[in-house]
């Protein structure tokens, strides 16, 4: 019993260690990447006794910053909404990871740890209800400010988040399908297997349109350019538009962390998870016929790093996409929404039967 | 030309035509006021004259004179190219004229800006109100009765304490709280948001307060004058060369226009051309200035639709044109380059090769940006079809420059009134027709490309002439050639040839008899007859003391330069002393600014941020 909430509480530290660093990083990363991008420096002020490490300590000095400024409450604010509204937002965000698995199974000592946090048989829809969540935090903030900018952010979160929301379930319902089965871990399994001996059964070869239409809702979904309205920040400046302090970091720290949930998600549904090409329980078998025996551990951390790169890969996907498109407009975020992902995800999901009776 | 319209106005409204002349080739009507309306009418409407834009409309004070005031209307036909202007002595015991703001739409705003100057009422206008001045203001500002020094608090205490604060604009003329329309069986309530004067999207300083429904803006009304700073004012209280560093203050992304605009201006009333370099230099300094404030507004607009990047990369083009500014003047913003009769100093060595390397990097970075922006579908989702003005909007709401060019009128003042060889170059004229966001996008683009080959053919065509010294032992540095003639030490100095930088004021004779016009009443003798010669000092004096200095003869001119944004008109009128009566500056976004409102009706919130992106609001020549 100890041992079993002492694994709990470990696998749960890992988690969140790797969603909030990768979400506080993110924050360096995308200062970085931007400078590349506009052949610029970026960030490399911040030192601590003069080594100043490319800037990384900015990540640092943001949160001091956040957590020393004063946060500003205006006067005609719904006190207790108002004050809650960023922690709904970041508590949404973060519980998604739970059923995220980030690897197989390791043995120590004979008992087999899970590396999921919480196995649940509804995976999907878990996240899925946890998703339609986040957008209260964004709701309630924004009308709990009081002021007109941050109600219209408010508003188009909400009519965006909401929209997308449908969308998001219908993209998956063809790889659902295909894996017949709504459990996270199990739907990573399936992946491991090969086409024609050869080829990854990955996701995104299965449901290459499924792949494209799930990683623009995913992006709408975290509210990030070119689906930035809510925020838009040179038009209503956003609906955190009365945030200072941390109650804004928080906000901010949302937005990274639904990118780094995006980008776990898409890579478990589509990019096998935590699976390594030709790699087994027991190491690897190549297609060829060589193979090379490995040690129960040595694969679950390849397996977990194998899980990492792929998510950084769509970080720098997401980064590289914020820095380069323009933004949207309100209406035709709505529009691209309901009448382009909706219909295609819905033929999708015809084809896709059709396919799959067909080979039976 | 004018003879004809003269004719036919005074066969027309023979009681009411005072005065018919020329003057520096300017049409001038005088006319009484009760019969403004009705010439104004004739002269708008009549297929002969055809005067459909309103170019100026401004106010002066002659204090003393019996009438006091006048008011100045520029029109301009697009049919036959030609301006007119009309003057309306008006009394001062009873300041009064008919609203012209019914027959063009930026007569409403023209006529508020000399209201608040002048004191003068529009009967009929719908909406007097002032409009650089905030409402408390006490007096009007541009009568010559009012103390330049005088100061008012801001607000009084007095206001703040027993005042209502009541809205003064009035959206629709309805208060507020009535603002319920019903859609559908639903009442509706519409939504009122303060847009500025502290918003991202409104660089400069400018407020619209937004009636809403929904995302749907139902009317806009736009308040300016946060950045007056008097521009009209302190020129009346300068010397004619003083007033550079105001004007690099107008239109602070391409002062060097404004310079140049200002200068051929004083140059028409005084009647003096300048040599053909100096020409050629004002060419090659107001393009590259155009470049930069093309370079600013599109990337400015890119960035308030998201994108960043297309904003950090015509910022980092920008950077090579400010460089290029800066090797020659000395300064990026503030540069007060050109002065009556000349320019400060002439280019510096192997600029024209400097001016090739940047503007290839200008080059690689517009290519870049259309890559990145042109047929980007969300770009041009964004900009296409959004903030649209007809063409008779436009024409009525007299824009100007790369806005009415974008709504499809072919209207450019480097074509149709040449200025400074402008004549002598080759280039074109890019037209939109729909008059979009997308359509200015694209035109300015594409000046900015015929911006590069104009200042390619200005050096090209430019007169080279001696400009390098002769080193046979004859030359001594500026400044101790400055010593020796306090000493008085003066024999030969006339002949000798100071060694100094090309760019550094009045030095180096051959330097800078190529940019200075041979006039002694406005041109500064070069520093070698300054001290070499009894005629040079006492020339020189003659320019620098108070009281003396240029004095252009009594009257008046309008002209204008094709700004960035349009057309930069500037009207000096001149009492035959060293400081002007008055000077008026047509600032050409005043128009956009004015017809903002119009445009954004019926559009959503988000389309403000690209129409304004468009309309390149630069504050500083806005309010002046």
């Amino acid at each position: 019993m100890v041992e079993g909430i002492g694994i709990v509480l470990l696998k749960l530290a890992f988690v969140l260690l790797f969603v909030l660093n990768f979400g506080g990083l993110l924050t360096w990363v995308e200062r970085k990447q931007s400078a590349l991008m506009q052949d610029r420096i970026g960030a490399n002020r911040a030192s601590i006794f003069g080594i100043r490490l490319i800037g990384l300590f900015h990540t640092i000095a943001d949160a001091v910053k956040m957590f020393t400024k004063e946060s500003f409450r205006p006067v005609a604010a719904e006190k207790f909404l108002f004050t809650i509204g960023p922690g709904i937002s970041v508590f949404f965000a973060l519980v998604g990871f739970a059923v995220i698995p980030f690897g197989d199974v390791l043995i120590i000592g004979g008992k087999e740890i899970n590396l999921q946090l919480a196995p649940l048989n509804i995976g999907v829809l878990y996240l899925f209800a946890v998703a339609g969540m986040a957008v209260y935090g964004v709701v309630l903030g924004a009308w709990a400010s009081k002021n007109n900018f941050a109600l219209l952010g408010g508003l188009r979160a909400s009519a965006q988040m909401i929209s997308y929301e449908v969308a998001l379930g219908v993209t998956i319902i063809g790889s659902l399908m295909i894996y017949q089965t709504v459990e996270l871990q199990e739907i990573v399994r399936w992946q491991g297997g090969t086409l024609w001996g050869w080829l990854p059964k990955w996701g995104v070869l299965m449901q290459p349109v499924g792949f494209i239409l799930f990683l623009t809702v995913g992006i709408a979904q975290s509210k990030r350019v070119p689906f930035d309205a809510p925020e838009g920040e040179s038009e209503i400046i956003g609906y955190f538009l009365e945030y200072s302090g941390m109650g804004f970091g928080m906000y901010m720290l949302t937005d990274f962390v639904e990118t780094v949930m995006i980008s776990a998600i898409t890579v478990t549904l589509f990019l096998g998870g935590w699976q390594v090409p030709y790699l087994m329980a027991d190491g690897f078998h190549f297609p060829w016929g060589a193979t090379w025996q490995l040690e129960n551990w040595a694969v679950a951390l390849l397996q977990v790093g194998s899980f990492t790169l792929k998510v950084m890969f769509f970080l720098w996907l997401q980064m590289t996409i914020r820095w380069t498109l323009p933004r949207f407009r309100y209406d035709q975020i709505m529009r691209l929404g309901w009448k382009y992902i909706l219909p295609i995800s819905l033929v999708n999901i015809l084809i896709t039967g059709l396919i799959i009776t067909l080979l039976k | 030309m004018p003879r004809n319209i003269f004719k036919t106005l005074q066969q027309k409204f023979s009681d009411f035509i005072l005065e018919a002349y020329t003057y520096r080739d300017d049409a001038i009507v005088v006319v009484d006021r009760n019969a403004i309306y009705d010439i104004c009418k004739f002269l708008r409407d009549d297929s002969r004259m055809k005067f459909d834009l309103l170019m100026d409309l401004a106010g002066v004070d002659y204090l003393g004179r019996d009438p006091r005031f006048e008011v100045v209307y520029t029109l301009y036909s697009l049919k036959n190219n030609n301006r007119l202007r009309i003057k309306v002595p008006i009394d001062e015991r009873n300041p009064q004229i008919q609203t012209v703001s019914t027959l063009w739409k930026i007569a409403d705003w023209y006529e508020r800006e000399v209201w608040d100057m002048y004191g003068i009422r529009f009967k009929g206008h719908p909406d007097l109100r002032r409009i650089l001045m905030y409402d408390e203001f006490k007096g009007h500002p541009l009568r010559k009765d009012y103390p330049i020094t005088k100061r008012q608090p801001l607000i009084t205490a007095e206001y703040t304490n027993n005042s209502t604060i009541t809205p003064t604009v009035e959206l629709s003329n309805k208060a507020m709280d009535e603002y319920v329309s019903e859609e559908d069986g639903l009442k509706v309530k519409h939504m009122f948001l303060n847009m500025g004067p502290s918003h991202p999207a409104m660089h400069g300083v400018i407020k619209i307060i937004l009636e809403l429904d929904g995302e749907r803006v139902v009317s806009a009304d736009v308040g300016i004058g946060y950045l007056h700073r008097s521009f009209e004012k302190h020129s009346e209280s300068i010397y004619y060369n003083g007033v550079f560093p105001y004007t690099d203050r107008l239109n602070y992304v391409s002062p060097l226009i404004n310079n140049v605009g200002y200068a051929l201006t004083v140059e028409k009333l005084l009647d003096i051309e300048v040599t053909e370099r100096c020409k050629y230099i004002r060419i090659i300094m107001s393009e590259i200035s155009r470049i930069a404030d093309h370079l600013t507004c599109i990337g400015a607009m890119a960035m308030e639709l998201g994108a960043m990047t297309a904003f950090i990369y015509f910022m980092q083009a920008r950077e090579a044109m400010y460089q290029l500014i800066e090797e020659v003047t000395g300064a990026r913003i503030t540069i007060s380059y050109v002065r009556v009769g000349g320019v400060k100093a002439d280019l510096p060595e192997r600029y024209e090769k400097r001016v090739g390397e940047q503007l290839k990097k200008v080059r690689a970075e517009i290519k870049q940006v259309h890559k990145l922006l042109t047929r980007n579908r969300i770009f041009v989702d964004r900009v296409q079809g959004v903030g649209v003005v007809s063409k008779e909007d436009a024409i009525s709401f007299s824009f100007t420059g790369p806005l009415l060019r974008a709504s499809g009128v072919d209207y450019d003042v480097r074509k149709q009134f040449p200025y400074s060889n402008y004549d002598k170059i080759d280039f074109e004229i890019p037209i939109g027709k729909n008059g979009d966001v997308y359509d200015r996008y694209l035109i300015r683009m594409e000046e900015m490309e015929q911006s590069c080959l104009i200042i390619e053919q200005a050096f090209e065509k430019m007169p080279k002439g001696a400009i390098m010294v002769d080193f046979e032992g004859q030359e001594i540095p500026a400044e101790k050639m400055a010593d020796l003639g306090k000493f008085g030490q003066t024999k030969n100095l006339l002949h000798q040839v100071a060694v100094t930088d090309p760019t550094l004021l009045g030095s180096n004779k051959p330097y800078h008899d190529m940019v200075y016009a041979p006039d002694k009443r406005v041109s500064l003798p070069s520093k070698e007859k300054t001290y070499g010669s009894i005629e040079g000092l006492m020339n020189h004096f003659m320019l620098i003391m108070d009281g003396y200095g240029i004095r252009p003869p009594r009257g008046e001119a309008y002209f204008a330069v094709e700004g960035a944004n349009g057309e930069l008109g500037f009207y000096i009128v001149s009492d035959g002393t060293d400081k002007a009566h008055r000077v008026r500056c047509r600032p050409p976004c005043f128009a956009f600014v004015a017809g903002f409102g119009k445009m954004i009706e019926g559009a959503q919130v988000a389309d403000i941020v690209p129409a304004f992106g468009s309309i390149n609001m630069i504050a500083g020549e806005l309010d002046r």
